[in-house]
């Protein structure tokens, strides 16, 4: 088993990035120097009426110097409880959670990362590890699907080429990060994605008819985090070795599947 | 001074009187990277039917003011797998297991606890009548008194290990319930488990639950799991082992006191993997502060 912690971290600063949307950087002894693109880890909040922790990508580590970011959206009072926070308070995490993203078997191909609104924070620190090193792909797009506000989008510049797609149609091509991809002619040969279940869906099935590999991070509610009390599971196609039934833990076997894998 | 932690259950003997509540904890297996389970009183498993279930739709849980709502509906591996793998697995601590069993008819749970018969590294069996979430998956047999006594006995007869019936606090007189599971041969009684509850979620007009009611754990039921355990304290002469937001040291002398032999921190353990340590420790400072040499005078001291 993979080591994982609980930490007490310190808040470094935190940056509200759009409307809902918040940025904190943590300095942690151990989480960040061993956290691979894709993982997570569960917040927990200091008010313990709220007492299960909440799942947040990582949207960046920084091994060297142990520094995490995470990027979320406010989406009740634990999260709202995150955006308060400020630099010098602590903020306890257990953590890297999860397996993220098959690096090996991206490395040397045509990758587009889709991230869509939450699910785009994940994405950035996989394009850092795609961009070189023993990992580097050969061609590497991030498209990125708000519903109107843009967040991010500076941060992957360095990194690869970036597509955008809103709903409203305010910035980058107007509809979903399908019609961006159409639209820009991509012919990725795998397909890296984390956003909302539609989203999902679509790229799966557009992944299955070009025969594009596909790898999704999925999203669940969650409680212990750690794979003990089976309330995160998605359904899979086929019978899962740990469960014994076609259902397997978001956080444990997850967050990241093959599309194949997984029924949405 | 010399000080005593440990507490007899149906004649086992566990270092101490705290213990994990089913289904909030797996086997160990995932919260071993956290604490030694070999502190525990006892390691209480997630239930396991015969055959594996599938249990419910996502989503299972959601989070209410102290407190949450469950609906994972028993979903588990089967005995083969739980027996070859969880059992196995907990054979390297020097901890009590008990295994909770659950079933869709008598005749499963029957099944299933003659399948563990010659495991021993069971060393009690916690029968879960009392499941809020699965049709026919314990409530149904669990909420009526003629039916607790009549599937104690089956289960009573069937069993190697000392039998501990767990009990649903969704009934009008939770003590006859009590009383006819210890008519029926029950060796102990384990309470309380969940409050049936459910979640509208406002923006989007539906149930936060795929099940649309849950069952309500956490520090909200503490004090309705107090009043039972000292309500049916009162009533039988079994063992009573405490459940139902137990957080602290506190709430667990509160359990004791109102007639508990052991206690289970349960939900509390999603809040911080080591809570069930902090219990234990706390117990054990509070037996030092007071001077008492005996954890088990605490045991129904307030009547």
């Amino acid at each position: 088993m993979a080591q994982i912690y609980r930490e007490s971290a310190l808040v470094l600063g935190r940056e509200r990035l759009a409307d809902g949307i918040f940025s904190l950087r943590l300095q942690t002894e151990r989480i960040a120097a061993e956290c691979a693109p894709g993982q997570f880890v569960s917040v927990y909040c200091a008010d313990s009426s709220r007492l299960l922790p909440r799942p947040i990508s990582v949207c960046e580590a920084d091994p060297e110097k142990g520094i995490l970011r995470l990027v979320f959206r406010v989406a009740g009072k634990g999260t709202k409880e995150f955006s308060g926070l400020e630099k010098g308070d602590k903020l306890t995490l257990t953590g890297p959670l999860g397996n993220g993203f098959p690096l090996e078997k991206l490395a040397g191909r045509k990758v587009l990362l889709a991230g869509g609104g939450i699910g785009i924070p994940p994405m950035l620190q996989l394009a850092k590890a795609l961009s070189g090193g023993e990992n580097q792909a050969s061609e590497l797009t991030a498209v990125a699907g708000f519903r109107d506000c843009l967040f991010l989008t500076e941060d992957f510049s360095p990194y690869c080429r970036v597509l955008i797609a809103t709903e409203d149609g305010s910035a980058g091509t107007k509809g979903t990060v399908l019609d961006a991809m159409r639209e820009n002619d991509s012919s990725p040969e795998v397909i890296c994605a984390c956003g909302p279940a539609p989203m999902l869906r679509a790229l799966k099935q557009y992944a299955a008819e070009k025969g594009i590999e596909c790898w999704l991070s999925l999203e669940e509610k969650m409680a212990c985090g750690v794979g003990a009390c089976l309330s995160c599971v998605c359904r899979s196609a086929e019978v899962d070795e740990h469960s014994r039934v076609k259902n397997k833990r978001v956080c444990t076997e997850g967050p990241v599947f093959a599309a194949e894998e997984v029924e949405l | 001074m010399s000080q005593n932690m440990s507490v007899s259950i149906a004649g086992v003997t566990l270092k101490n009187p705290v213990m994990v509540a089913s289904g909030t904890f797996g086997s160990g297996i995932e919260f071993s990277r956290f604490l030694d389970l070999s502190r525990l009183g006892a390691v209480v498993t997630k239930g396991v039917a015969i055959t594996p279930w599938e249990g419910n739709a996502t989503p299972r849980i959601c989070e209410t003011p102290s407190g949450m709502l469950n609906a994972i509906g028993l979903q588990n591996p089967g005995a083969e797998t739980f027996i070859k793998r969880d059992l196995r697995f907990l054979e390297q601590f020097d901890t009590k297991v008990i295994v909770n069993v659950c079933g869709h008819s008598a005749e499963e749970y029957v099944d299933c606890v003659r399948r563990l018969a010659d495991e021993k590294r069971a060393d009690l069996l916690e029968i879960n009548i009392s499941c809020p979430n699965v049709r026919e998956g314990g409530i149904a047999f669990g909420t009526d008194p003629k039916g607790v006594e009549r599937i104690t006995k089956e289960i009573r007869k069937a069993a190697v290990q000392p039998v501990i019936m767990k009990l649903s606090p969704n009934v009008t007189d939770i003590t006859e319930i009590a009383a006819a599971a210890e008519a029926g041969g029950a060796d102990a009684l384990s309470m309380i488990n969940t409050l049936t509850g459910m979640k509208i979620d406002v923006r989007r007009r539906t149930f936060a639950l795929a099940n649309r009611t849950g069952g309500l754990s956490g520090p909200a039921i503490h004090p309705v799991a107090v009043r039972m355990v000292w309500q049916c304290a009162q009533r039988v002469k079994i063992p009573i082992i405490g459940m139902g937001g137990i957080a602290s040291a506190e709430d667990a002398l509160e359990m004791l006191m109102a007639g508990a032999s052991a206690v289970s921190v349960g939900t509390a353990n999603f809040h911080d993997q080591t809570t069930v340590l902090q219990v234990i420790d706390g117990i054990s400072a509070y037996l030092d502060e007071n001077g008492i040499g005996d954890v088990r005078e605490l045991i129904g001291c307030v009547r």
